[in-house]
């Protein structure tokens, strides 16, 4: 059944919330600067509840599911994270207030920075882009502010491979740079002599996700990496996929100048359904003194008595800032207190985790499932979901049909060169025993997709929601429902 | 696949009738099925505007993809099909018929022989369809 | 290990099953020169430590639990009602993801579709995104929009003075690789009228903030008209809790308009997340950035959402898209949905009351405080601008002995500021707060 719109449960005059009368005296509003329709629902506050919760029930989450979808790293989101954001002393401070009134706030930011840099591999981090795309954006403005401040206005060229996420293009453009586009090998990688043509003088630099969307590790990195330094140019990281290196590898070891961490995926901040992310960027030591402000940086060191006292400062030659105030504050709050948990076996355990539960699934559906790069992966899979015998039966069908059996679908229809691309990411908090579930599920409507491809290609059944008219949702184009 | 023999082909799926010096111009059949449900169609530039050959004067976007859609040889614009926008499902329906974009005149008649032929573009189709 | 399930024999038995003997043996990729470094991390700490850890942090810390606050500057103390973060705290929201299927997230995706129509119904405008990271990075895209708009053959944007410094800062981040010059903001006095003469043929966008980062309020439709009659599209910052009282910025004719939506029921959290809106005229839909949802049926006829127009976004359009955003401030415009909902056509217009009721009790008063002065004519709803004896970090710095949060040190932005505070009053400011602060600021008029 539909849950009704707030505006659909609304009656005149009703209203939910409480408020004081007023302890000072009512003076006359602004004349000319009133405005005269309000047009906002008046509902009770329980109607409200129910109509929220009913909504919510709606939605597939971690909390209800299994939800392998590749390159997102639905993990686990520890409740206690959630206690601590909203700890008074946390949730109720001001963005800025004196830095000297808010040193908790600054010694949490500073050790989330010296965690990265570590994990990382990095001289300086940047906590202040919002998401990982946000992120990239930073790393490319500092790559661009570089070339810049040292004459070499010529580096305007972005090499990507074509398995790289549309981020990376649509970044490279958001920065007034140019997108080249550099193809893959047999085994997924990128295409060496390719790139060798590719690298001159024009080279800002190379855009790499490692392990590539794939899932699997670029073999030849290092290389990859002395032909993009050969020619003068950086390297950029997408750490999309670090759940899989934590002490593992360091991005900053094997070549990497910049890199942008997604504390919602790696370091389980919640995803929110659709955000707020956060998207950390960390860089060698060259380009620290471009990283967007503020940065956390100690003025006194701790003296033995007296913890060492915190500031916010800008780098010199910053790019600025790419948003207002400090980052996703209550995200940061998040990843200290899973880091802390984690602690330093803890977070070599999530990755080892992680790439056992991604090949132990990749075991149990090779033969059933075509898995066009058949090798070691890391934290995710990529599968094909079409078989010869089953011509009218799609990635898509797959997908919708998992549903029925109370699964989200893994990512589907990417990366673009793999056709019919079913991505596949468990993650490390999954136990055996889900994962032996979703394999059944996989493997039973692989058989369903030759005895019965109807049931796939109307799927899902189970479902409160059948499929949904996108064509009429583009074409009709109701973005806003009417107040009345 | 309908490939009609009378007209002209480019690499980016346009189509061209010639008839003395005007074209006429839209997308293929071939395109049109690759984009699958058309919900938007736009033509940027406007009439009288010269645009270049392979410089963009429009853009069609379905449910899964957006596309530009390129000028196939330069000219200078005459008519746009204003009814098009608003029923770009004929894109789908009638891509060589009710569905053209733009009338032009034809800037370099030289470049007319340069685009492929029914049979060419048919080949070229069949080669990117695995 | 925390929140790891497997047990020592279910290891042994999946290791087997891949065909490995050891966890090592699955990193043979990696360059074995650089592989498992040993890094210079803390040990694990149980629930118990982290909590007493980060109580003690937290603690350390000047919160508005504690203090009063007169401190606002594009990020305000509000009332939150309890309801918004029990419904935030639902499971089912915030541990999903984007509703890329849209047959299991159809609670995600009715509630953006809440939001986006709560959110154009305040502001007046046509069609509203499914949010921005931040007010600040909204109007970055706005600018975006504007110059993909005119094609990149307008490259100029006149930027008012008066919008938040860190928004304006963020524009030119933005715009740092893309040719746009940016100007008007270089003097604090350029106002209105002086901005409309700074449009021309190659303005693009004209922005302006309302009410202003001073606090100030007034009818942009004149400035919306030379911005029009040159060609150019009007961009006005709201702070939307102020909406609740005055009149939408769509009345003005503006083309755009965005702001930072923390007002609607999210708490400071010393910045962030945050939310940023994102609104505009139908005719500019396709060239706004950023996820939106639209209304359909499914295949059994029920009224079903969809993320719609996604042509648009980057993981089809890569560089050809109008932005690289992904992620939308989901839970944060959650969040807005609840409050504006629970608050309602008569509350939220009693909270923006309120709030202007008390900030001008809280001008006179403070005005009329010895040494001080209130700077500035004209109206304003809920922030406002006294003249000091003395600087403004050593009176904030006094004040905190009284628990009082003083307001912003405006000399940091703007040199011909020096010694003005910007002080914010809301519905959270009682009376008391505001006389207990008249009185100390008569303490601390001298060093």
């Amino acid at each position: 059944m539909p849950e009704p719109l707030i505006y659909e449960i609304s009656s005149p005059g009703r209203m939910a919330v409480t408020l004081p009368e007023s302890d000072v005296p009512e003076i006359e509003l602004p004349p000319g600067m009133v405005r005269t329709e309000l047009p906002l629902p008046e509902v009770s506050e329980l109607d409200l509840v129910r109509h929220f919760v009913r909504l919510s029930q709606l939605n597939h989450s971690i909390d209800t599911g299994f939800y392998p979808l590749g390159s997102c790293t639905m993990k686990y989101n520890p409740k206690v994270h959630e206690d601590a954001a909203r700890m008074p002393g946390f949730a109720q401070t001001h963005p800025l207030q004196d830095p000297n009134t808010a040193q908790g706030n600054l010694a949490l930011m500073y050790s989330l920075q010296e965690w990265l840099k570590e994990i990382g591999g990095f001289a300086g981090v940047s906590l202040q882009p919002a998401a990982g795309a946000h992120g990239e954006l930073t790393g490319i403005l500092i790559l661009r502010a570089y070339f810049r401040d040292r004459g070499e206005t010529k580096r305007t060229k972005i090499l990507i491979p074509n398995s790289a996420h549309g981020t990376n293009p649509a970044t490279t453009a958001m920065s007034g740079l140019q997108v080249v586009e550099l193809p893959s090998d047999s085994r997924g990688n990128i295409d060496l002599e390719a790139l060798r043509v590719a690298c001159d003088e024009t080279v800002a630099g190379l855009m790499l996700t490692n392990p590539n969307t794939l899932g699997l590790f670029e073999e030849h990195v290092l290389e990859v990496a002395d032909l993009v330094h050969g020619c003068g140019g950086l390297m950029y990281g997408d750490g999309a996929n670090m759940n899989a290196l934590l002490g593992i590898v360091r991005p900053g070891d094997i070549g990497f100048d910049v890199l942008h961490f997604n504390l919602h995926k790696t370091f389980t901040t919640p995803h929110g359904g659709g955000g707020p992310g956060c998207g950390p960027v960390g860089v060698v030591d060259r380009l620290v003194e471009y990283l967007p402000g503020p940065l956390v940086e100690v003025v006194e060191d701790d003296d033995g008595d007296l913890a060492p006292l915190y500031a916010l400062g800008m780098p010199p030659k910053t790019i600025g800032r790419v948003k207002s105030f400090h980052g996703h504050f209550g995200m940061h709050v998040r990843a200290y207190t899973y880091m802390r948990m984690q602690g330093k076996a803890g977070l070599r355990a999530v990755s080892d985790h992680a790439v056992l539960n991604a090949n132990y699934l990749r075991v149990r559906l090779r033969g059933t499932y075509p898995i066009p790069y058949d090798r070691i992966c890391m934290h995710e899979f990529v599968a094909e979901g079409r078989w010869e015998e089953a011509p009218g039966v799609r990635a898509l069908d797959v997908a919708k049909r998992l549903m029925d059996y109370g699964f989200h679908p893994p990512t589907n229809y990417f990366p673009l060169i793999v056709p019919e691309a079913l991505m596949i990411e468990p993650t490390e908090t999954e136990s055996v025993q889900t994962l032996d579930s979703f394999a059944e599920a996989m493997i039973k409507i692989a058989q369903e997709a030759r005895t019965d491809p109807e049931l796939l290609r109307t799927a899902p059944h189970n479902t409160p929601f059948g499929r949904l008219d996108e064509v009429q949702a583009a074409k009709a184009l109701v973005l806003c429902c009417s107040p009345g | 696949m309908n490939y009609p023999q009378d007209l002209k082909y480019t690499k980016n799926d346009e189509w061209v009738r010639v008839q003395g010096g005007s074209g006429t111009s839209g997308i293929t059949d071939y395109a049109q099925s690759q984009l699958s449900d058309i919900v938007f169609f736009e033509v940027s530039a406007s009439v009288g505007a010269a645009v270049k050959q392979g410089e963009a004067f429009g853009t069609v976007e379905s449910v899964k993809a957006a596309s530009d859609i390129y000028m196939p040889v330069t000219g200078t614009l005459t008519e746009i099909n204003a009814d098009l926008s608003k029923s770009p499902d004929w894109i789908n329906k009638d891509p060589y018929g009710q569905a053209w974009m733009i009338r032009f005149q034809i800037g370099d008649p030289v470049q007319v022989d340069g685009l492929m032929d029914a049979a060419a573009y048919e080949m070229y189709c069949q080669g990117r369809s695995h | 290990m925390a929140y790891l399930p497997h047990t020592e024999t279910e290891r042994a038995a999946m290791l087997k099953a891949v065909g490995v003997s050891s966890m090592e043996d699955l990193f043979g990729a990696v360059p074995s020169a650089h592989r498992f470094p040993d890094l210079d991390l803390p040990e694990a700490v149980s629930e118990i430590e982290i909590l007493s850890e980060l109580h003690a942090m937290s603690e350390a810390n000047v919160d508005m639990q504690h203090f009063a606050c007169f401190l606002g500057a594009g990020a305000y103390h509000h009332f939150i009602p309890s309801v918004v973060d029990h419904i935030l705290r639902r499971n089912e929201f915030y541990t999903a993801y984007t509703p890329y299927q849209p047959e299991i997230s159809q609670g995600t995706l009715q509630a953006v579709f809440e939001y986006q129509s709560l959110v154009c119904h305040l502001t007046g405008m046509e069609v509203s995104n499914a949010s921005h990271y931040d007010g600040a990075t909204a109007l970055a895209e706005a600018v975006i929009l504007a110059l993909n708009h005119h094609r990149g053959a307008r490259r100029e944007v006149v930027l008012s003075p008066a919008i938040h410094p860190h928004f304006r800062e963020v524009v030119r981040t933005y715009m740092q690789g893309l040719d746009v010059s940016l100007r008007g903001d270089d003097i604090l006095a350029n106002d209105s009228s002086a901005l409309s003469k700074m449009i021309g043929p190659s303005t693009a966008l004209v922005a302006v903030q309302y009410p202003d980062f001073l606090g100030r309020i007034e009818d942009f439709t004149r400035l919306a008209e030379s911005a029009h009659a040159a060609g150019a599209l009007l961009c006005v910052v709201v702070n939307p809790l102020a909406l609740g009282m005055l009149r939408p910025p769509g009345e003005f004719g503006a083309d755009v308009v965005v702001g930072e939506g923390q007002t609607l029921g999210i708490p400071l959290s010393f910045g962030g997340p945050y939310l940023g809106i994102f609104t505009t005229k139908n005719e500019f839909v396709r060239k706004m950035a950023g996820r939106l949802v639209g209304e359909t049926v499914d295949s059994r006829g029920q009224r079903g959402y969809v993320l719609t127009l996604t042509p648009r976004e980057q993981h089809i359009r890569r560089e050809k898209a109008t932005s690289n955003i992904c992620t939308n401030q989901g839970l944060m415009a959650l969040a807005a949905a609840v409050y504006l909902s629970e608050m309602g056509k008569q509350g939220l217009r009693r909270v923006a009351e309120l709030c202007y009721h008390k900030a001008h009790y809280a001008a006179e008063a403070l005005g009329a405080v010895p040494g001080y002065r209130r700077w500035g004519e004209g109206h304003f709803f809920h922030e406002f601008v006294l003249a000091c004896p003395r600087p403004v970090a050593e009176i904030n710095e006094r004040l905190l002995e009284y628990e009082i949060l003083g307001g912003y040190d405006l000399g940091s932005v703007y040199p011909e500021m020096r010694d003005h505070m910007l002080l914010a009053v809301t519905e959270m400011n009682t009376k008391e707060e505001i006389d207990d602060l008249a009185s100390a600021l008569k303490e601390v008029a001298h060093a």
